[in-house]
């Protein structure tokens, strides 16, 4: 039987097993609300034609196809073009979902914006964003992840964001989206919650995804414009999924069209020290929703790791889940090392200094590439720009800046 | 009969409030979980509830956080959990215990094996923080053993939810005093008796009150409308400072023991 991928999720936000909404009974309103305001505005034309002029005007969409041909040529294999979310506004596609949700606050009558953050990317959008709409803006970070990303956190207090340091279990992405929920259960009246990837409980994997799912509306027209047809291989990183979702949502139903999701593998799956949720995880419960996640046989959520903060999460958003079972996308690990050096390759062949986050997804590419015809086209999600990681790369090579 | 239904009777028909104390499992010491068990009946509890620790407790505040924190470093999980229970059931056959927790640790043990073995170890009731009314169907074996699913209400449940809750309570159901986590200091009495009486109209089933319940005089205020008051953060709080097995049953014992009295002073002059 085949699926069609743009009926889910469902009324109860299940994709296949996984989405749901398993939260405290406080919270069990107000996302209900949360989902009636969301599914009346996405539907509304004035709101539909509110984002489309912010998209243009503010992110600067669409953004370019690029079709990175000095790189294609040196792998000798398919023909790798490049999504660039990382020329958006704030540097990459996490901006997309920042303005559509702070809309739908606006719209709601919100007055204060929370969010949580990793690599510090959604907290900058979401700063941003919160900004320009005049809203009061808190941001739960890991300490540890403060300490590694100092420039976007201070990019953040610039916008007007307070910046809270969440010192609560491993101290990292996962643990700021504990604490953002607190303040959401505690202060649910006159607050929106931002979330920034595609997971949480109903309605924000459908909603993220539906923010993000522009970029693969966009990539299959431009696709069909400048190259007369739809690529034969899409690929993007995949720690929350958001970006990956993006791309991919819009091609879904385009059986021809291989779909590739790049994960963390850190130093390696067999260490153990990796963010590959999907590849190495299992089916269990972890902020929300039901998906796979990482976690040990008492059902501890185990710690990750990865060289790009953005990665670095013990879940995936439901919808990946869903699309691993089914074999309609496959998942696959990339480690530190390999997108270390898809980075570098990407910098010099074609002068982009991508995320490192975007970086998996391109060693992904490089991968695909060599396997397959000249004539083939692979499209990647060029997720985000590397500014923010050149501190990181650097340590890892040992320089100090 | 299943234990808290008993023990509801029985406290019903002595016009007595159930005094709950909350616990997280292992904390300050895994190895005088058993003692301290016993140590709680002794001053008064009438149901004790035991926290099953998860690394990502999001409704939890720092007190519930930190103490899950402390469990987990000492390897505490499900399997030793149910030995304690096992091992205090050997002498209090009658005192009903409540798991409370979240959803994955039972997801990753399985079901149908963690209704097996909670029963087997003398577990009565299971409140499963992130796992609603609508989520319910994987969890049916918890009560096709025999124990009782309890439920959350909360100041932001809709009146529509609220009957569907009421209609499927068993045991008891635990109203969630405001909307916050764990351990928060924002309770509004006036906003509880008015949603404890909403909820009464609607069922015969006992309330507790839990959230925010941190002493004697806010004990016996909730208990003028509540079956049960519900002491979980100002406990763990207490028993963290503990610095020996022997000295948490004595530091449970001072703190339970005038609750317990301010809560019969308030059935006495009640029945008066």
């Amino acid at each position: 039987m085949t699926i069609d991928y743009s009926h889910y999720p469902d009324s109860h936000g299940r994709f296949g097993d996984y989405g749901g909404i398993y939260v405290a009974e406080t919270l069990i309103e107000p996302l209900a609300e949360l989902t009636a305001a969301y599914t009346r505005l996405r539907d509304d034309p004035a709101f539909i034609a509110e984002l489309d002029h912010d998209l243009k005007h503010y992110v600067g969409r669409p953004s370019p196809i690029y079709h990175a041909q000095r790189l294609s040529k040196k792998i000798g294999g398919a023909q790798i073009l490049l999504k660039r979310e990382d020329l958006n506004h704030t540097g990459a596609h996490k901006i997309n979902n920042t303005v559509g949700q702070a809309l739908v606050a606006r719209h709601m009558g919100k007055t204060r914006i929370i969010a949580e953050t990793g690599a510090g990317q959604h907290g900058v959008a979401s700063a941003t964003v919160a900004a320009r709409l005049g809203l009061e803006c808190v941001v739960y970070m890991g300490a540890t992840d403060i300490e590694r990303q100092k420039i976007n956190v201070y990019r953040m207090k610039l916008l007007g964001a307070q910046v809270v340091p969440v010192t609560s279990g491993s101290k990292t992405l996962k643990d700021a989206l504990n604490e953002a929920m607190r303040d959401w259960v505690t202060n649910v009246a006159d607050t929106f919650y931002i979330i920034g990837t595609v997971a949480g409980p109903h309605p924000y994997p459908m909603m993220v995804r539906d923010f993000n799912a522009v970029v693969g509306r966009e990539a299959r027209a431009q696709m069909q414009s400048e190259y007369g047809r739809l690529p034969d291989a899409l690929v993007a990183c995949v720690g929350g999924g958001s970006n990956a979702i993006g791309l991919f949502h819009a091609f879904l139903n385009d059986a021809d069209v291989r779909i590739v999701g790049a994960e963390a593998a850190g130093e390696g799956i067999a260490t153990g020290h990796h963010a590959a949720s999907l590849a190495a995880g299992r089916p269990g419960v972890l902020h929300g929703n039901r998906t796979y996640v990482l976690c040990d046989d008492n059902g501890q959520i185990t710690q990750t790791h990865s060289v790009s903060a953005g990665l670095d999460y013990p879940g995936v958003g439901p919808e990946h889940a869903f699309l691993k079972d089914t074999g309609r996308a496959q998942y696959v690990g990339i480690t530190d090392d390999e997108a270390l050096a898809a980075f570098h390759e990407l910098a010099l062949s074609e002068g982009i200094l991508a995320a490192l986050e975007s970086s998996h997804a391109v060693a992904q590419g490089i991968k695909l590439a060599r396997g397959m015809e000249k004539d083939k086209l692979i499209l990647v999600n060029l997720s985000g720009r590397g500014d923010k990681d050149v501190h990181t790369i650097a340590a890892r090579e040992g320089l100090s800046l | 009969m299943n234990r808290i239904d008993a023990r509801f009777a029985q406290l019903k028909s002595a016009s007595r409030k159930a005094l709950v104390p909350f616990i997280s499992a292992g904390d300050p010491s895994p190895d005088g979980v058993v003692a301290l068990l016993h140590a709680l009946t002794e001053s008064g509890a009438d149901l004790i509830e035991i926290g099953v620790p998860f690394s990502d407790p999001m409704a939890d505040g720092p007190v519930i956080q930190h103490a899950s924190e402390r469990a987990l470093a000492k390897g505490v999980g499900l399997a030793q959990i149910f030995g304690w229970i096992a091992e205090f059931r050997k002498t209090d056959t009658t005192t009903p215990i409540v798991l409370m927790g979240y959803l994955n640790p039972v997801e990753i043990h399985g079901y149908e094996r963690f209704a097996h073995d909670a029963v087997g170890a003398g577990v009565d009731g299971v409140l499963l923080v992130d796992c609603p009314l609508e989520e319910s169907q994987a969890v049916g074996a918890i009560e096709a053993a025999g124990m009782r699913r309890i439920f959350l209400t909360a100041p932001t449940t809709s009146a529509a939810r609220l009957a569907a809750m009421c209609e499927k309570a068993r045991g008891f159901l635990y109203h969630v005093a405001f909307a916050g986590i764990t351990g928060a200091n924002r309770l509004s009495l006036d906003a509880v008796r008015e949603r404890v009486a909403a909820i009464k109209a609607r069922t015969a089933t006992p309330v507790a009150v839990g959230f925010g319940v941190r002493d004697a005089d806010s004990a016996a205020a909730i208990a003028r409308f509540a079956d049960a008051v519900v002491i979980g953060s100002a406990l763990v709080e207490t028993l963290a400072g503990a610095g020996s097995a022997q000295a948490a049953c004595d530091a449970a014992r001072a703190f339970l023991a005038p609750i317990r009295a301010a809560l019969d002073a308030g059935s006495a002059a009640h029945a008066a």
